[in-house]
């Protein structure tokens, strides 16, 4: 059984604007039924103010694709098309409280019936830019098209590699023989071959370790410094890291894009402790930034 | 009403009287059978005891053919394992599409070290054709492993008559009969079946004990070894309590096999009958004509499985789904894909699966909630519009596939 928040229970067996608006102006249907989730988003939309006036859902699919269906309507209505525009898929799971790693895409399926609804709108024609793959890493959720694509780009060779750049495969590690299935797979069709001994792929220029106690603006400059190699990574999955503050040995970070609200971003940020240890030579706590005004205030008490 | 519980298929009840016996094995009999004291002097004719009312259950010829192992799923890596270790030169197997992932899984994996897996077909109603299994069979022929009745559906396939061919061919059979011991009588004495697997936890006895059936004569090369029990062929201390409880099950099974296949399946017959009469586009999948007497597998059209449940689970009602979102996967179960049942059914799919434990008075509350959980959902649903499905439904929701 699924682990779902009373608020994903809450939108299931008490669906919000179940139905089709009636004289809807706008229209977005996405889904794929062979996945078993399929969704039409219906919105009303007031043509001076841009404001969406009424939106109602049809879906066929499992309680959480309903629910985050249902939370999207709430989300929107009110809202003038531009603001609608800028609702994240992460937006839609952290207003249910949270999706499990397998249910994501239902949130990713909310969000692309409203991008499609709007481009209906503006007659336009909305086209998917990503393929679903079968979900490999439950820890960072993760899916094989992605995998996939990234040994492409990167030329990646080893499971280390592929934790590297997509972050699969670097939690519980279970799934590391369906990595290195993946990596034989793409390797033959590249015409090479699987070798679980061989070098690591070539990271753009390695972060050189420091010895010795740090100055607090050298500190500063190597975090920065870490926080630029492991961008790529995190923008990759839609999201970005910033540095707001340091303070001794603690390092404040605020998750943006897609990390913000992830459930996963409190790995991702034991992942870049980690990574900023090994540099520095030295303990380091990274805290998000919403955490700095609490522990300031502890300290200066 | 307390909850109802049709999920049988995926796993029973322990019979009370199965834990009845079972409690000294865990509080006085606790010897390691292979001890020479008094804590363990009873455990040996405990198991004896227990492998003679297993070999009642299937009818084998000798008790020394039951191998206890930890579980079905271990019973079927060993089985097939064993046939390939023992024939170092056959390179083929021969199974189906609809098989347990057990058996599936393990083949897939057995395909990449360079094993040639047939894999047959079944048609809409989740039959095989024996003609093209006929063509199939050869000396290159490892073993042919073909379960004896179907998780989902329930369909039986014609196993006893399979492994007559087989043997006639020289090929060691194998069947998957977790689902089918306990609902179908068997005679394996009479049979040319070489292996057979079974789970106790599928007819009331505990989870972690399964049986192996391994004919006498049959080469056979152990899973596990490191030891001297069930006669060097899975070496690891037996778990005298749950074998003990599972024997209980069997003589208990064997006692209820009938009821199983009257009251039992009167029980099914009217849901499945109440449900198909009560709510259009719904419709039964597999073999009617040739069911396990327990099982019911029921495609509600235009809706998804997942759904179906949690609103029976509100109600108070166990079932299972093939959806794919009940599993986390990007498709719907491998069963109904293999009959070719559409995408807009197969998400649909509620198995409900008896047991004794069951009642009229349950059947007749599930067929109460039913009409009413379907219409609901049914409702919220793209390709229903009032009171049946939208005019050529595929072509009036067609979604930009994400």
């Amino acid at each position: 059984m699924w682990d779902y928040s009373d608020k994903v229970k809450e939108h299931f067996f008490n669906p919000k604007n179940a139905g089709a608006v009636a004289e809807a102006n706008a229209t977005g249907e996405v889904g794929s039924i062979s996945c078993g989730d399929a969704l039409r988003l219906t919105l009303k939309v007031d043509d001076d103010t841009e404001v969406i006036l009424e939106a109602g859902f049809q879906t066929f699919g499992c309680g959480s694709a309903i629910a985050s269906s249902s939370v999207l309507t709430e989300m929107i209505i009110g809202m003038t098309i531009d603001d609608a525009l800028k609702v994240t898929n992460q937006d839609i799971a952290a207003q249910l409280e949270g999706l499990p790693p397998e249910k994501m895409h239902c949130s990713v399926m909310g969000r692309e019936a409203l991008q499609a609804a709007i481009a209906n709108y503006r007659g336009e024609v909305w086209k998917d830019d990503h393929e679903e793959g079968a979900l490999i890493c439950k820890c960072f959720a993760i899916d094989a098209v992605m995998i996939e694509e990234m040994i492409w780009a990167n030329k990646l060779r080893t499971v280390e590699d592929v934790t590297n750049f997509t972050k699969a495969g670097g939690g519980c590690a279970a799934c590391h023989e369906d990595i290195e299935g993946i990596l034989e797979k793409v390797l033959a069709e590249k015409g090479e071959k699987f070798d679980p001994e061989s070098a690591p792929a070539s990271k753009s220029e390695p972060i050189a370790a420091v010895k010795g106690p740090l100055t607090n603006l050298q500190r500063i400059k190597k975090i920065e410094e870490v926080l630029e190699s492991l961008r790529p990574a995190l923008m990759a999955d839609g999201g970005d890291v910033e540095l707001v503050e340091v303070l001794g040995n603690t390092a404040y970070v605020k998750m943006t894009g897609a990390c913000n609200g992830c459930q996963m971003a409190a790995m991702t940020i034991a992942g870049i402790q980690q990574r900023l240890m090994e540099v520095l030579g030295e303990f380091i706590k990274v805290v998000p930034a919403t955490e700095m005004a609490k522990l300031t205030n502890i300290e200066v008490a | 009403m307390a909850d109802i519980y049709l999920d049988n298929n995926a796993t029973t009840k322990v019979d009370h009287e199965v834990v009845d016996v079972m409690i000294p094995y865990f509080l006085e009999q606790y010897g390691n059978p292979s001890s020479i004291h008094k804590f363990a002097d009873g455990v040996a004719r405990g198991l004896k005891q227990a492998r003679q009312q297993v070999q009642a259950l299937i009818g084998c010829e000798h008790d020394s053919e039951i191998i206890f192992t930890s579980c079905g799923t271990e019973s079927n890596s060993t089985a097939i394992l064993s046939a390939i270790k023992a024939q170092p030169n056959k390179k083929e197997i021969i199974t189906t599409t609809v098989e347990h992932p057990a058996i599936l899984s393990l083949c897939e994996h057995l395909e990449k070290e360079g094993y040639t897996i047939h894999r047959m077909p079944v048609d809409k109603a989740g039959r095989l054709n024996l003609e093209s299994y006929k063509k199939l069979l050869s000396d290159q022929v490892a073993v042919v492993s073909v379960m004896w009745a179907n998780n989902e559906t329930g369909t039986i396939f014609p196993v006893a008559e399979m492994a007559e061919l087989a043997n006639a061919a020289g090929v060691m059979f194998h069947t998957d009969a977790v689902q089918a011991v306990g609902k179908i009588p068997m005679m394996l004495q009479d049979t040319k079946i070489d292996m057979l697997s079974l789970s106790g936890h599928k007819l009331h006895a505990p989870k972690g004990i399964g049986v192996l059936y391994l004919r006498r004569g049959t080469r056979y090369r152990p899973l596990l070894r490191g030891g001297h029990q069930e006669r060097g062929r899975r070496a690891g201390t037996e778990n005298s309590a749950s074998i003990v409880g599972l024997g209980k099950a069997c003589e208990l099974a064997l006692n209820y096999i009938e009821y199983e296949n009257t009251t039992v399946k009167e029980m099914r017959d009217r849901l499945e009958k109440g449900i198909t009469e009560s709510i259009p586009h719904c419709f039964v999948t597999g073999d009617l004509y040739n069911r396990l007497p327990n099982t019911t597998d029921i495609a509600f059209e235009y809706i998804e499985g997942e759904s179906i449940l949690m609103l029976l689970n509100k109600a108070g009602i166990a079932a299972s789904s093939g959806s794919a979102c009940t599993s986390g996967s990007l498709e719907p179960s491998h069963v109904m894909r293999a009959m070719d049942i559409p995408y807009t059914a197969a998400h649909g799919t509620i198995r409900f699966s008896f047991s004794r434990y069951n009642t009229m008075a349950e059947v007749d509350a599930v067929l109460e909630v039913m009409p009413n959980i379907v219409a609901t959902l049914r409702k919220l649903s793209p390709y229903w519009d009032g009171n049946g499905p939208v005019a050529n439904p595929e072509q009036a929701f067609a979604p930009t596939y994400s």
